[in-house]
């Protein structure tokens, strides 16, 4: 039995328009139109280019058409900007469409975030019922399977306290534990699972498999986790540029997703000499597996394929890798900084860039490459600047204990041991 | 959001599209989540009170200030008449059922920008939101409506020229309408806001200038008599007329007017309604 169907989905923002917020601008608008004057407060890009302005629009994703049947555990995967929370947001109602329709049968629960609505001042308990209710239980409901939901959170004794003076451990385990006891027909689940310590996510996890085919229930699951997709799915749909592109078996549709390499070159937008050109860049993992995201406080390896058009054998070449995010630079690491010049290139071949421990707090990044020939950035040749490309971090149990700062509190991770000397 | 029941259309519980219905309302729905409306009620009260040293006091302290204020200010410094009622008994009455209309207003009027966080996590009805405010108000009312009604009854001991009729069972009517009318105008308010940021400044403002222009320091029967129709156009002014006749014994109060403030609330609360179910759509958008 089919229970969700999206019918050419799609999901349109005008840019400019949005957000312009304020009265007097539109007012001032309005007012150079009367009077056949430029709108001051049209976006440059379509001031340069009248015939853009039908670009002033932007599809987040269009034209997506599936269904899902009772008891499915639907992953959707993409990278960043592929459409996939955009999707959620729309099937979740938080958002309506632009084009298309979907329908749905039975109760829905989405889960974008967990604790949606917790409030400090309330207690645990007054806060299982009211977040249980945004979810869209009844009051009824939440009463059956209070005992439980305590349980699971493994909060005790502190459910008559106001959540305020929680760790964030227990506030985490909390929030999840009333979304793992909704009992929606569907459950629609944003990367939710990427909380708390390792032993509570796969407590998760398990506790999302049991309702998918202990109960019945269907699941919407987008993630980063391709390893969590693998196991958890029963089908996978991957988005790419806001189309649908593939819909079909977990194993092959991952396998495809990681085998686009990780970044997708605008070739036009290089600069250098062009006597060596980087190709397909791709990351691994400590196995050598493909990953499509890094993992906060894994190691991994950058893998930056390259084409030798007329490097001739006596040429040294030096590459560095450099990485922005959080409004700064946070490194450049040149090969010659640790002696390394590479002369005699194949033809085709890769650098390979390996990072013992990715010690960052989970977020987007970019990540830029330069490669040079016969000296270092300031003396040698340029051969091949490409674009920068965004590298997405994800969290892990870095510390052990499911929690870590947030970017407010610094770019780095650094392992250490807290004590008490007398 | 665009959602109906259309169980006969293949038994789909809901049909989400991208074609906008402006004229739909889904009480069901509303119903479905009243749990979560009695929830909300009960947050907003409980957190209030949990924040403040004197907690629900202030709901006492503040309408019984600003009373002494505009007894001091209006009754005896400017000595506007007060339809031969004590000013500080014609006032609270003026100022604690004013203050039921302006928490509605105010507050629906906060519906978007103050819960962009939730609504753009999770679904549920939005209109549930301004309809806990318009039910947190009403305790707040109700606690500052029992200090009036000791004030009525300290004044009546005292021998005041004040008539309480029967009249007063109107109350909850009037109640209804002023939550309406609050809604409704704070849903407009709320909607417009998600587009224009600058008009929550002005709201304070405009409140303010609404209740000088809604009969609660003056009579209306300061006015000449031919002139009524246009204050009364504002439909707060037959509420408060109304209030202050049943409770107080004193006010001008019409047939028509109390139609054209029904009418003009009924009207102002659908309008709001139906802005606020387009602009919830596509909310989430904008922030």
């Amino acid at each position: 039995m089919q229970v969700i169907e999206a019918d050419k989905l799609g999901k349109r923002y005008r840019l400019g328009v949005i957000n312009r917020g304020m009265l007097y601008k539109d007012i001032q608008s309005w007012w150079a139109r009367i009077r056949g004057k430029e709108d001051p407060n049209i976006p440059v890009h379509v001031a340069q280019n009248p015939a853009a302005v039908r670009g002033d629009e932007f599809w987040a994703f269009r034209d997506v058409s599936f269904s899902v049947g009772q008891g499915e555990i639907l992953g959707i995967i993409g990278r960043n900007g592929a459409g996939k929370s955009t999707l959620l947001k729309v099937l979740s109602q938080i958002t309506a469409p632009s084009a298309g329709n979907f329908k749905l049968k039975g109760r829905v629960a989405s889960l974008l975030e967990v604790g949606t609505g917790f409030h400090g001042e309330l207690t645990g308990r007054e806060n299982i019922f009211l977040n249980g209710a945004i979810l869209g239980m009844s009051r009824a409901e939440v009463r059956s399977r209070f005992e439980e939901i305590v349980e699971f959170a493994e909060v005790g004794k502190f459910i008559d306290t106001p959540v305020k003076r929680y760790s964030s451990g227990m506030y985490v385990r909390l929030a999840f534990s009333v979304a793992a006891h909704l009992q929606p027909d569907i459950l629609i689940v944003d990367e939710v699972l990427a909380v708390g310590d390792a032993a509570f996510q796969q407590k998760c996890l398990g506790r999302m498999d049991e309702a998918a085919f202990k109960e019945g229930r269907t699941i919407l699951f987008v993630s980063h986790n391709m390893a969590s997709v693998r196991s958890l799915c029963t089908r996978v749909i991957m988005l790419k540029s806001g189309r649908l592109e593939v819909d079909g078996e977990p194993g092959p549709t991952v396998d495809r997703y990681l085998d686009q390499g990780s970044v997708d070159w605008d070739v036009s937008k290089r600069t250098g000499s062009g006597r060596l050109r980087i190709g397909a860049v791709h990351l691994e993992d400590a196995g050598g597996g493909r990953m499509a995201e890094l993992v906060a406080g894994q190691p991994c390896k950058f893998v930056l394929g390259f084409e030798n058009h007329g490097l001739g054998p006596q040429d040294r070449v030096t590459v560095g890798l450099s990485m922005h995010g959080a409004g700064t630079d946070l490194f450049a690491n040149y090969s010659h900084y640790s002696g390394r010049e590479f002369s005699g290139l194949p033809a085709r071949g890769a650098f390979e860039f390996a990072w013992p421990s990715v010690d960052i707090v989970p977020g987007h990044y970019t990540f830029g490459i330069r490669v040079f020939a016969n000296g270092d950035q300031h003396t040698g040749e340029r051969l091949d600047t490409p674009p920068p490309f965004m590298v997405t971090i994800h969290s892990s149990d870095f510390y052990g204990a499911g929690q870590h700062g947030g970017l407010s509190h610094g770019v780095m991770l650094v392992k250490g041991d807290w004590a008490v000397r007398s | 959001m665009q959602s109906e029941t259309d169980r006969s259309a293949g038994g789909w519980d809901r049909v989400v599209s991208a074609k906008s219905g402006w004229l739909k309302l889904d009480l069901n729905e509303l119903w479905r989540y009243r749990d979560l409306i009695y929830l909300f009620v009960r947050r907003d009260f409980v957190a209030t009170y949990k924040q403040t040293i004197l907690g629900p006091l202030w709901f006492i302290i503040q309408p019984v200030l600003s009373t002494i204020v505009f007894t001091i200010i209006f009754g005896q410094i400017a000595r506007l008449p007060t339809d031969n009622i004590p000013p500080f008994l014609f006032y609270m009455c003026g100022l604690v059922s004013w203050g039921y209309f302006a928490d509605c207003l105010n507050r629906s009027a906060g519906t978007f920008t103050g819960n962009a966080n939730i609504f753009s996590k999770v679904y549920f009805p939005r209109l549930s939101v301004p309809i806990a405010n318009a039910i947190t108000n009403l305790i707040t009312f109700g606690i500052q409506f029992s200090v009036f009604l000791v004030v009525l009854g300290y004044f009546t001991w005292k021998g005041a020229p004040i008539q309480t009729s029967w009249r007063v069972i109107v109350l909850p009517l009037l109640l209804l309408q002023m939550a309406m009318l609050g809604i409704g105008f704070g849903c407009i308010v709320s909607s417009l806001t998600t587009r224009y940021r600058d008009l929550a400044m002005l709201m304070g403002f405009f409140v303010q200038l609404w209740m000088y222009a809604s009969c609660v320091l003056f009579p209306l029967s300061l006015y000449p008599k031919e002139w009524h129709w246009l204050l009364v156009l504002n439909p707060m002014v037959p509420v408060i007329e109304s209030f202050r006749f049943a409770f107080l014994g004193a006010g001008t109060v019409e047939a028509y007017q109390l139609v054209s403030g029904a009418v003009a609330s009924l009207v102002i609360f659908v309008v709001g309604v139906v802005v606020f179910r387009h602009v919830e759509r596509t909310f989430a958008d904008t922030i």
